[in-house]
């Protein structure tokens, strides 16, 4: 479960403080599909990244699975973040020149697990890759390589999955599949956040949590869940 | 995370920038190869000069000093009785021949040609107290010596300007020297220059027909038992030759008493200094190596900016981040050492077996590889890898991964 209590965010830039974040609060229960929506600057992307253990928030308290994250250390975050943590990236973000399954296994390596090829070929077969174990990033289409970042994501069995803008680097059919991808993620039991300001891809979940300026301006569960926009 | 994944990660890195990597790996390869060749070189000089004077190392000449003695009289010479009273002390456990030696240059003529030649009058024991062989021919014996024979045995160098290049076809003919005739009973193996340059007879005759002189000694050539009883021999032969020259204070000596081995040493001690200052001229060009490493991986740190938050977006902690580029520039150096240790072994052997064809004094240049060099080479390439990586390695554990995520 997670749990945010009035965090707020300040940048510093040079002699200018940033505020992101005005005392945000939000819980998540495990299990939930949650899209996140705001125009840019709406502070949507300061709140993923202290979701994700990326940042820490300038004040307030994160809960993730009743651990107190909000104060932790570089290396502890790291520790949650593969533990805890799986993320999808607008731009895939897959580690060039290294393959697939090479790419699903890293975070097996950083969390120092032993046997990482079989668990890594699950995963990719699960996301339905299994003849694109040994190819490159920049031999894979988009919507491929956002696969392998799903299946990357979920290596570690994370307690959250975080989706940026999964889709905004996708052409419509290649978005459609992650969308499923992801909804059907969600329908086995995996937390899923993602942050979009697509309204599409908003409907399409369960609970959407609106932005604006650094606050929370509305919170509502949608009764029926838009099917996937072919 | 274990090493062998590391490394893994370190080559793929590597491999990506071919190119670059190479180049900045032929820093090092051509510091690690030439220090290596250079120390070869030096140690090469020093083996075979050490084998060619080991088998001379136990001998000592004895030769008066040049000019005034400090404070007193001109020197006395050297005379057979000199020589004699050292003899007394043969077969002692220091001392085991002595024997007298004049010499001086002179003509040596046959009908056609000249040679200017070191002549040397002596025993028939100088042969093998000089560790000498015969090339053809024989050496004068002890009847001959004794009868004052005109015989002489020639120096390689001498036999082949007056006699061509078979060192046999002298042999029994006459040379003129000193307008007197004597007959060549044999030739000498060759020792390399100035050696070969000689004329050998027997003491009398030299003084008889050559030099004049009555019991006069330019040299005394004392061998030792061994290169280890050099100093005690050199002890005894100060006490001998003192007491009969009536000498009691050190400095008033009238002699000088020399030892190859003393010189021998004093030769390896400045050639030693020799080859570690080369090398260490030649490991200025690790220093540029070092900062090219240093500068690649700074490069590539930035360079992959991005990766280093993916990496960190899934997990890696910053000992991770520090770890894979830490092994990567260890990586880069030491392979550079390593082709370095091969590029510089290689060259050596190929001196070494190339160098004898160019002549014996080449071949005292062959050079012979040490292990210590190599070994110290390759570690100071290993060390080289772990301090100019780690600098960026520790920038790039640093980054933070929001930030690091932006980077385009």
């Amino acid at each position: 479960m997670i749990q945010i209590e009035d965090i707020t965010k300040v940048y510093r830039m040079g002699k200018v403080e940033v505020r992101a974040l005005y005392g945000v609060d939000l819980t998540i229960d495990d299990g939930e599909l949650v899209a996140i929506m705001g125009p840019s600057g709406s502070g949507k992307t300061t709140l993923m990244n202290i979701l994700g253990c990326l940042d820490v928030p300038t004040s307030g308290r994160y809960l993730l699975d009743g651990t107190d994250v909000s104060r932790l250390s570089d290396n502890r975050l790291a520790k949650i973040r593969s533990r805890k943590i799986g993320f999808v990236f607008q731009s895939f973000n897959l580690v060039p020149r290294t393959s697939a399954v090479r790419n699903v296994e890293l975070p097996l390596v950083y969390a120092g697990v032993r046997s990482r090829r079989t668990p890594a070929r699950t995963a990719l077969e699960q996301v339905g890759l299994a003849d694109r174990l040994k190819h490159l990033p920049n031999e894979l289409s988009g919507g491929q390589q956002q696969r392998v970042a799903i299946a990357r994501a979920l290596i570690n069995d994370p307690a959250l999955l975080l989706a940026d803008e999964p889709t905004g680097n996708l052409d419509t059919a290649a978005s459609a599949e992650i969308l499923k991808l992801l909804g059907a993620l969600n329908d086995v039991g995996r937390t899923v956040v993602i942050i979009t300001h697509e309204e599409e891809v908003a409907r399409f979940a369960r609970r959407v949590v609106r932005m604006r300026d650094g606050r929370i301006v509305s919170d509502e569960v949608q009764r029926s869940r838009t099917e996937i926009p072919a | 995370m274990n090493l062998k994944e590391a490394v893994r990660i370190a080559l793929r890195g590597l491999r990506a920038n071919r190119l670059r990597s190479a180049l900045t790996m032929l820093g090092i390869i051509i510091g690690v190869a030439s220090v290596i060749v250079l120390v070869a070189l030096g140690n090469g000089v020093q083996t075979s000069v050490n084998e060619k004077i080991q088998p001379l190392a136990n001998l000592i000449t004895v030769v008066p000093s040049i000019g005034n003695v400090p404070g007193g009289n001109p020197p006395k010479d050297l005379i057979d009785a000199d020589v004699v009273a050292l003899q007394d002390k043969q077969f002692s456990r220091s001392i085991a021949t002595v024997i007298p030696a004049t010499s001086g240059k002179a003509l040596a003529e046959t009908d056609s040609y000249r040679y200017r030649a070191n002549i040397v009058g002596s025993t028939e024991q100088w042969l093998e107290v000089n560790n000498q062989d015969m090339a053809a021919g024989q050496f004068f014996d002890e009847a001959q010596v004794r009868s004052t024979a005109r015989v002489v045995v020639l120096g390689s160098a001498v036999a082949n300007y007056l006699f061509g290049d078979d060192p046999a076809a002298g042999l029994n003919k006459n040379i003129r020297m000193n307008r007197q005739p004597f007959r060549v009973i044999g030739v000498l193996q060759s020792v390399g220059e100035p050696g070969d340059g000689v004329v050998v007879t027997p003491i009398h005759t030299a003084r008889r027909y050559i030099f004049g002189g009555a019991d006069k000694v330019n040299q005394i050539i004392v061998q030792a038992t061994q290169a280890n009883a050099v100093p005690a021999a050199e002890a005894t032969v100060i006490r001998v030759l003192s007491e009969r020259h009536r000498i009691k204070d050190s400095a008033k000596r009238d002699f000088e008493v020399q030892s190859l081995r003393s010189r021998l040493d004093t030769f390896n001690q400045v050639l030693r200094l020799l080859t570690l200052f080369t090398a260490a001229v030649a490991a200025i060009s690790l220093v540029v190596g070092a900062i090219g490493v240093l500068n690649i991986m700074l490069v590539s740190v930035t360079e992959r900016t991005r990766e280093i938050g993916i990496r960190k977006a899934i997990g890696a902690t910053r000992r991770a981040i520090l770890e894979q580029f830490l092994i990567e520039s260890i990586v880069l150096a030491g392979l550079g050492g390593a082709i370095g240790v091969l590029t510089g072994v290689g060259l050596s052997i190929l001196g070494a077996n190339v160098a004898p064809a160019f002549g014996p004094t080449f071949a005292t240049f062959a050079p012979a590889v040490t292990v210590s060099s190599v070994v110290l080479s390759f570690a100071i390439s290993l060390a080289i890898g772990m301090v100019a990586g780690g600098y960026p390695a520790n920038r790039a554990s640093r980054l933070r991964p929001i930030e690091a995520l932006r980077y385009q």
